[in-house]
Order: C-alpha cells, then structure tokens, then sequence
C-alpha cells in the first residue's frame, strides 16, 4: 500500500504503469484519476487546504479497511494539495486484485470515503471571486452503500 | 493547555490557523462555548454546529466527547477531498 500525499504534480500514467508492474499476476488492476473541472471556464484554480497528519493517518485508514474487507494484492492513492490549474490531476486510486469485481469494488470504496473522511477542503478560485466548496448529501449518503 | 487548529472557512472566519487555548472544559460542546463567549468572530464561526465536524487528536469525532487527555482539537467544515 502507498499513500503519498503531495503538493507537486504526478503524472497519473506513470504511476499506473510502476503500479502495475509491482502487482505482475493480479490479475486486475482499476485506476480512477480526478482531474480540476474547468466549470465552463469560470475556474481559474483550485486551493486545496489539508490537516497534514490527520490526512495521512485517515487515508491509510482507509485504504487498511479496503485491504481487509476485499481480496486486493496492493492499492495507491495520491492527493494533491496546494493551488491547481483547471484540467490538472487532484489524485488518484489503483486497486489490484486477481479479479475485475474487487479492483472496482475497492476503487469505489477508496473514493466515497476520500472524498467526506479524508481532511481536504476545496476552494474555487474563479473571476468573480473564490468560494469553498460544500459537501454534498449525495457524498455523504454514497457511505451508507458500504 | 490545549492545541486548537482550525480550517478552511473556519480558519479564515477565526483569522488564525491554530493557537493554544487554556481550558477547563470538560467536552468539546463546553470548549466550543468558551470559544463563543470570547469574541463575535468564535461565535460567528461556531454559529451552526451542523455546519462543523471536529477532530481529536486526529481521529474525527463528536461535539459531546470528552476532552480528558485529549492534545489537539480541531474544527473545520464537511471535508470535500477526492
């Protein structure tokens, strides 16, 4: 398992290819990338605020309940945190398993609780001034399906 | 003596990123009503509790745990990572 939690850049196909060849026989690797959405063009960056510390220990928490409670060889999750360019990557999950249905299944799970549990908060940075955020009720509710 | 860490709009409504705090609260309902009771930038910012989560010592948890032994505090809004 790797958590890395980083203000730099990655570049999410790299990682997918160095992943991969760390699990050779799994069988199935899923990857999910979130990218900064350009909201049509309104979006000049993104500000993503972390609790340094707490985010590490929450994220590896995380990826330890995925790790026990589906058949997986290994998983990555990077997050970035710092000032974002629309269209840049914000983070990315892997999951290997010797089948497709717990790599998806795994990958799901990391990102419904990454999303309300990991200590990030986002803030819009747009023409007309900068706004945080809010968390959704769909987020929160995407929980109860685990 | 007690760390208490706040963030993101929390942070800017408080207009610090954390500071120590002397207490004598027993929860952290009760440290949230020192807080209040200090200045109209605290109560401003604990105004709706529904709209707070807090953490301590790093592990989320609840407005009426106790804070006994406990190190660091913090506040901040549903968190919005992923």
């Amino acid at each position: 398992m790797r958590v890395a939690v980083q203000s730099a850049p990655f570049d999410p196909g790299a990682e997918t290819s160095a992943f991969t060849a760390g699990v050779a026989g799994a069988g199935a690797v899923v990857t999910f990338t979130g990218l900064v959405r350009d909201q049509g063009g309104s979006l000049s960056a993104m500000e993503i605020e972390h609790y340094p510390g707490m985010t590490e220990k929450a994220i590896a928490g995380i990826v330890g309940q995925a790790m026990q409670r589906w058949s997986l060889a290994d998983a990555l999750v990077i997050h970035r945190f710092g000032r974002l360019s629309s269209g840049e990557a914000i983070m990315m999950v892997a999951t290997a398993a010797p089948h497709r249905g717990d790599a998806f299944a795994a990958a799901e799970f990391l990102m419904d609780y990454l999303k309300s549990r990991a200590p990030f908060w986002k803030k819009e940075i747009g023409a007309d001034g900068e706004d945080w955020v809010a968390a959704k009720d769909a987020d929160e509710a995407a929980l109860k399906r685990w | 003596m007690i760390d208490v860490l706040y963030f993101a709009w929390v942070r800017e409504r408080i207009g610090l990123p954390r500071e120590r705090v002397e207490t004598s609260a027993a929860t952290v309902a009760g440290l949230i009503d020192e807080l209040r009771a200090r200045e109209d930038r605290y109560a401003a910012a604990f105004a709706d509790l529904s709209a707070l989560r807090v953490a301590l010592d790093q592990d989320l948890s609840s407005f009426d745990a106790p804070l006994a032994g406990v190190r660091e505090v913090a506040f901040f809004p549903p968190m919005t990572g992923g």
